[in-house]
């Protein structure tokens, strides 16, 4: 009996939900939001990771896609095709040599897109900061970097943590507006 | 077989060539020959069927930083004269034994012959050993960097006086 008097209410009554700073109302069979909301709601909760992996982060990385922490869970799949990913992972050491095949596939993303840098090296060059003649110190002096996770390596969690950081930062983006109002700038 | 013997069965089978067997503080004995004979030893131990050693586990290049220590004009550390060594480390599926052979080459021109013809593994150990060191492999077909970039111009990475250069195509290497 219960359950039937719940779906009655749902069906009658009109519930406010409220996430934060966001509204969404639910009335039966609509479901009413701004656009931009709407929009980065669902870019945040579908971001595909392109897949590659540079050192020994690339094995937490793949540990983090795994059954125990579950990246699918956010929405997170390897996408083998850097024009339909989303967010880049970089999950390792840049040496100079690779720095400008990474640089190629950040290019090669559509908009918008995003990159995680994992672990001390893509941060700073880490343990290779003083003698890393090989070592790019840092993944940011060739793209430009949203979260950074410290760590060598950092564990699933701290990926993860990032992962929800960023999917914070795109909750805070309003981007129809954005190209509006570059428009009436114009 | 143990070094000693294959020392003496090598030393039988070349009487006027000048091998002998050193050993460090640590590790294990090992035979130093000059380069100009490397070749002939490495042939020997490969075919004699006593031997048989059939497969080269290692090549290690090591600078001895034994020459004269120089300051350059801008007061950098240079190394003039001295050797290189390379270590070849080789194992015998057959008979079971193994040995390491040492030699040292001049280190303003540093050139051996290669053993690509007699263990193909040789091929990338010497593009590793000429990328980090600048030992020149005489024969080998394909000797170019395998780590480093290609267009890599800075020097030998592994050499004691290497310094680290300012920049690489732009990018900006030190911290």
């Amino acid at each position: 009996m219960n359950t039937i008097n719940e779906k009655d209410n749902l069906l009658n009554n009109k519930i406010e939900y409220n996430s934060k700073d966001k509204n969404f109302y639910f009335e039966p069979g609509v479901i009413i939001a701004k656009a931009d909301e709407l929009f980065s709601w669902a870019r945040k909760s579908s971001l595909w990771q392109l897949t590659f992996g540079l050192a020994c982060c690339a094995i937490e990385m793949m540990s983090t896609s795994a059954s125990n922490y579950d990246f699918d869970r956010f929405g997170v799949i390897p996408r083998p095709s850097p024009r339909q990913a989303d967010v880049m992972i970089v999950s390792g050491t840049v040496t100079l040599k690779m720095a400008s095949r990474i640089k190629i596939l950040y290019e090669q993303m559509s908009e918008p897109k995003y990159v995680i840098s994992m672990g001390s090296c893509a941060t700073c060059g880490g343990p290779y900061w003083q003698h890393g003649y090989h070592v790019l110190k840092g993944v940011d002096r060739i793209i430009p970097v949203d979260v950074y996770v410290p760590g060598c390596p950092p564990r699933p969690e701290a990926l993860l943590d990032g992962l929800i950081t960023l999917q914070k930062k795109i909750e805070k983006e309003y981007l129809l507006k954005e190209k509006n109002d570059n428009k009436r700038n114009i | 077989m143990t070094i000693k013997e294959i020392f003496d069965l090598l030393k039988n089978r070349f009487e006027n060539i000048k091998i002998y067997i050193e050993k460090f503080e640590v590790g294990e004995e090992y035979i130093v020959v000059s380069p100009d004979v490397l070749k002939q030893i490495l042939q020997e131990i490969r075919n004699n069927p006593r031997l048989h050693f059939d497969y080269l586990m290692c090549i290690s290049s090591v600078d001895d930083a034994n020459g004269e220590i120089k300051k350059d004009e801008n007061g950098n550390k240079i190394i003039k004269g001295g050797t290189l060594s390379l270590y070849y480390h080789l194992y015998s599926t057959t008979r079971n034994h193994k040995i390491a052979i040492k030699t040292s080459v001049d280190r303003e021109n540093p050139a051996v012959p290669t053993a690509i013809d007699l263990w193909k593994s040789a091929d990338w150990h010497e593009r590793e050993a000429f990328d980090m060191m600048g030992i020149k492999f005489e024969g080998h077909p394909n000797l170019k960097r395998i780590l480093m970039p290609y267009d890599w111009n800075a020097g030998f990475p592994l050499r004691k006086d290497f310094i680290t250069p300012e920049y690489y195509n732009d990018l900006k290497i030190p911290y």
